[in-house]
């Protein structure tokens, strides 16, 4: 009997270390998780094409961003591992696009219309200053000619 | 006059240039929302098809590797018991194994082998052989992220087309048959 407290005891004591134990691999290495997480940041994931592998629980991501820890444990630079994604699903697994020929306008295009629309406001406003304004007609001066007289005799 | 036939010149300029520069918008955006973001473009098309070594789903200790096939036009599948699509594309492979125009070798992709046979002997098996990647490791190597995917493989052990989603009788017939033939004339 007492040996049997005993043993319920001792398991209850350790039923906390089992549950850590479970839990271990993910953080056995803060550092590496650090730089495992730094990393999958940077890449989509092409299932659901918004998030990136580190965001995204969907199988493949789990399954890339353990494959991104395992080339690190491995010893592979961040460039190594950048470039083993794209040689496998193309420039769309960066979340950030490299600037390229075929990626200057999306790069430089919204900077491009800035200027542009600056340009273009810059221009419609010297423009503006520039015209003199239109000569009045006859008519306009015998109107603005009796409204001046109206207001100075009903200020005196 | 002629200054009144500028000035009206200018004020019509005034609404074309803005519509113009609307409809332009318009067109734009409406191509970018008929595009379909699930087809990236991959960067393996022309590019050797990754090495591996597996084992046979039907036959465990017997191993397939694209090794095997140089020398053969082929198409590699990759499919799961637990894909929707690729209960769709299924009796689309079946039709093709039948009329013999190219062997179909399969990938089944993070599987349960019990679960990977009783999908093919529920549906009809069109694959000569598939392969069982329970990791999905292989099928990172070749791109992998939505099942089913599709790849013809020329006789050089190239990958020449991939498709990505679920194969139709239409990209068969325009696409994958002709290529086949074309590939199949190759040395």
């Amino acid at each position: 009997m007492k040996a049997k407290l005993l043993l319920l005891a001792v398991l209850w004591l350790a039923a906390p270390w089992a549950q850590a134990g479970e839990a271990a691999p993910a953080v056995a290495d803060p550092v590496l998780e650090k730089r495992v997480m730094a990393l999958a940041h940077e890449l989509r994931c092409l299932v659901c094409q918004n998030q990136t592998i580190a965001d995204s629980n969907a199988d493949l991501a789990v399954d890339l961003r353990n494959e991104v820890r395992e080339m690190m444990r491995r010893g592979s630079s961040d460039r190594e591992i950048v470039d083993y994604m794209t040689a496998r699903y193309g420039d769309f697994v960066l979340y950030r696009p490299p600037v390229k020929a075929a990626t200057l306008v999306l790069w430089f295009g919204p900077l491009l219309l800035l200027v542009l629309g600056l340009w273009w406001l810059v221009m419609r406003l010297r423009e503006r200053n520039a015209e003199p304004p239109a000569p009045l007609t006859d008519e306009e001066r015998r109107r603005a000619a009796a409204l001046l007289a109206d207001t100075e005799g009903s200020a005196r | 006059m002629g200054e009144q036939v500028i000035q009206r010149q200018r004020s019509a300029l005034r609404f074309a240039v803005p519509l113009g520069l609307f409809f332009a918008l318009v067109i734009l955006l409406g191509v970018g929302l008929t595009l379909n973001p699930r087809e990236v473009p991959s960067p393996l098309i022309n590019k050797p098809a990754p090495p591996f070594e597996l084992p046979q789903l039907h036959e465990p200790d017997r191993t397939f590797s694209p090794q095997q096939m140089l020398g053969k036009v082929w198409m590699f599948n990759v499919w799961a018991s637990w894909c929707v699509s690729c209960r769709e594309e299924h009796p689309v492979l079946v039709d093709l194994a039948r009329r013999n125009v190219v062997p179909i070798y399969g990938l089944d992709y993070k599987d349960q082998r019990a679960d990977g046979l009783r999908w093919l002997q529920q549906f009809g098996n069109p694959y000569v052989l598939s392969a069982f990647d329970a990791s999905g490791r292989v099928g990172i190597d070749y791109g992998v992220y939505g099942v089913p995917e599709t790849y013809v493989i020329d006789k050089r052990g190239v990958i020449r087309y991939k498709h990505i989603g679920v194969l139709t009788p239409k990209i068969v017939s325009e696409k994958i048959v002709p290529l086949v033939k074309e590939l199949d004339r190759e040395s």
